[in-house]
């Protein structure tokens, strides 16, 4: 079971995308680190608002300018910043090296296209191929996906197919041109369980083949500790708990993190009563001045209300932000001891 | 637990229900065939218990829920709560009835009007039933926004200005307000992030206990199921293809469809491994459901008689009732 990833393919170093509007300064993404390995899985998991899809928004440069914008870090994609490249450079990249699959297939697909002309098209754009050629690996790419008879599929519209077709036709037309990092952005969300079961298997398989990176973002943690090798947690926009998905379920750090999992129903044990997270996401408008999570975390001491903790390496595998695991904690905590004294 | 629900009194007792949508079509508009959304399915619903059905998209759940508050008109069958025949009541008759019956729905934001406050919602719901005097109604609110852990500042306030997880408390005020006997969850918790479905879920039970409500709780969430519910019934393409207690269906799940269903939630435990059986296909379209059983396109245990034959639901074992002919 035990994977090596050695080559990094994609670094992000202290991202920031902020959404500037009317109501204020949405800091929608707030600093955020992370590597993509080759042929690596991982997870980005939060809830709404959490700044995932953002996230990978900013990878591609597909953030809606204004009001948002990329004001600082970069990102690193085999060396070279993405963040450097003109809009021309960055339409070779997307699709092509770097591509994505979203939610929602119905909207992501052109209602007016048959499934192989969209499929063609993406491969005819990055690629010195002709019209029947391209045709033709649009319907491999179909039956690679396990569409059956995908000759009459590729002819067909949008609305013809059912929602898990839809899905593999996106997957097939994101993995068309052998991207090098494939981001999944909710892939499975809109689809029932015995089709999501179906479409992480092709994810899995695919990228088993094909050797692709690929970043899972979902708000199913469950989801993620099947397909994924690390995980990112995100909270407020930022990545509060940075470990192996592993890691992250027998051994959580992060009081979001444990928060989470213990208010997940459970299918594989009885709860009497599920432990919740007191409280709400904080609204971007108005983020805490310390931690984002210390208005809700049973922890919190008058530091975590003053600044925020930086992104702490416990070991080779685990980064954790949260004021517990540095040494500051037990000297704060006797301040708060003489002044429940007095 | 399970014996004791055989004692237990029937709430609402559905026979033989079937929905069926017509499809028109052609150049007089004539219907040219129809959707079976529910096909013949029987069920009780026992008071005080929690109810769930499950199943995919298309498998009827929601139709039976809003067939039960006749939302929409069902074609055939009987629906008795408590010793009223549904179906046989008129317009008015029916809206009294309503009082007991509450429903809850997924989408908290598109369920309440956006005009109005929070305090005239749930006005409206007390002045239609007409369960508490006029005088009493601003208490009334107050103690049922206490009730779904609401401050009673909220009543000025308009439903855009509350996140997803308040929004749905006042959802559940607004069931709650008639002091109905039967609340109808349609996915209630499904639109809501985790933290928040966990504090909803808490809510519920809690006031089940409190105001000894009957749920049935729709959802395609397995997780969300098990731990709300008593018993659970899987639906697929119309039909019921098994019900039985929580813990039977489980631990035990006996359809193959079931189990299927069960195998494909993904759990973070790695103690808990189950053989994945991943199913081939679709759901095929309501609209010319297989012969025989309907999962046969399916289902990986097929036999000659499956495609011919359509299995009736059986006791299997102590209130655990299958519809399969490989079980028989």
């Amino acid at each position: 079971m035990k994977k090596q990833f050695d080559e990094t393919i994609l670094e992000v170093k202290n991202l920031q995308t902020y959404f500037y509007t009317d109501e204020g300064i949405s800091k929608a993404v707030n600093g955020i680190s992370f590597k993509l390995k080759k042929g690596e899985t991982l997870g980005i998991v939060g809830e709404s608002g959490s700044g995932k899809s953002i996230t990978s928004l900013s990878l591609l440069g597909l953030i809606p300018s204004p009001p948002g914008k990329i004001t600082g870090g970069s990102i690193l994609f085999k060396g070279e910043d993405l963040l450097a490249k003109t809009e021309k450079q960055m339409r070779s990249i997307r699709g092509n090296e770097i591509s994505m699959i979203f939610q929602e297939p119905m909207t992501s697909l052109n209602p007016v296209y048959s499934a192989g002309e969209q499929i063609a098209e993406a491969i005819r754009l990055h690629q010195k191929l002709g019209k029947k050629e391209a045709w033709e690996k649009a319907v491999e790419m179909l039956r690679l996906v396990g569409i059956p008879s995908p000759e009459k599929r590729a002819k067909q519209e949008p609305h013809e197919l059912s929602g898990g077709m839809r899905q593999r036709v996106m997957i097939a037309m994101a993995l068309a041109c052998h991207p090098e990092v494939l981001i999944a952005d909710e892939p499975t969300t809109a689809l029932d369980v015995t089709i999501q079961a179906q479409i992480l298997e092709l994810i899995k398989s695919l990228q088993k083949d094909l050797g692709t990176a690929v970043i899972l973002i979902t708000h199913d943690l469950g989801v993620v500790y099947e397909t994924c090798d690390r995980v990112a947690v995100m909270y407020a926009g930022r990545i509060v708990e940075y470990t192996s998905a592993k890691e992250l379920y027998n051994n959580p750090k992060h009081p979001y993190t444990i928060g989470l999992l213990n208010s997940l129903p459970r299918l594989d044990m009885d709860q009497d009563e599920l432990t919740t997270i007191p409280g709400t996401v904080p609204s971007p408008f108005n983020m805490p001045k310390g931690c984002s999570f210390a208005p809700r975390c049973a922890h919190a001491k008058p530091m975590c209300h003053e600044s925020v903790p930086d992104l702490l390496t416990l070991d080779k595998n685990t980064e954790v932000s949260c004021w517990m695991y540095t040494s500051q904690w037990e000297t704060d905590h006797t301040i708060i001891e003489k002044v429940g004294i007095e | 637990m399970a014996l004791q629900l055989v004692d237990k009194k029937i709430l609402l007792n559905v026979d033989h229900l079937k929905q069926y949508f017509p499809i028109k079509g052609g150049l007089l508009g004539r219907t040219v065939n129809h959707v079976k959304a529910v096909d013949d399915i029987s069920f009780q619903i026992y008071e005080g218990e929690t109810l769930s059905i499950v199943g995919e998209s298309g498998c009827g759940k929601s139709t039976t829920g809003r067939a039960i508050l006749r939302l929409d008109e069902p074609t055939s069958g009987n629906i008795h709560f408590g010793e009223k025949d549904l179906l046989s009541l008129g317009k008015k008759e029916m809206r009294k009835i309503r009082k007991d019956l509450q429903v809850i729905f997924q989408d908290p934001f598109a369920s309440l009007n956006p005009r109005q406050t929070i305090g005239q919602i749930l006005n409206e719901a007390l002045a239609i039933q007409n369960v508490v005097p006029k005088e009493e109604r601003k208490a009334r609110i107050e103690e049922l926004l206490g009730h779904v852990g609401l401050r009673p500042e909220a009543m000025d306030r308009y439903p855009h200005e509350f996140s997803g997880g308040q929004r749905q408390r006042v959802g559940i005020a607004r069931a709650l307000a008639v002091d109905p006997k039967l609340i109808i969850c349609d996915e209630a918790v499904s639109a809501l992030d985790v933290s928040i479905q966990a504090q909803v879920l808490n809510l519920l039970k809690s006031l089940q206990k409190k105001f000894s409500l009957t749920f049935l709780f729709i959802s395609h969430d397995l997780g969300v199921v098990r731990h709300i519910s008593d018993r659970v019934m899987v639906m697929y393409l119309g039909k019921i293809v098994e019900i039985a207690d929580k813990k039977s269906i489980f631990d035990n799940p006996q359809h193959p469809y079931t189990r299927a269903l069960l195998s494909a939630i993904p759990v973070p435990n790695p103690v808990h491994k189950r053989e994945r059986i991943i199913l081939t296909g679709d759901v095929p379209s309501p609209i010319d459901p297989p012969s025989g059983c309907r999962f046969h396109t399916r289902c990986p245990f097929a036999i000659d008689i499956c495609k011919s034959r359509v299995p009736e639901l059986k006791l299997s074992e102590q209130n655990h009732q299958v519809a399969c002919h490989i079980i028989d």
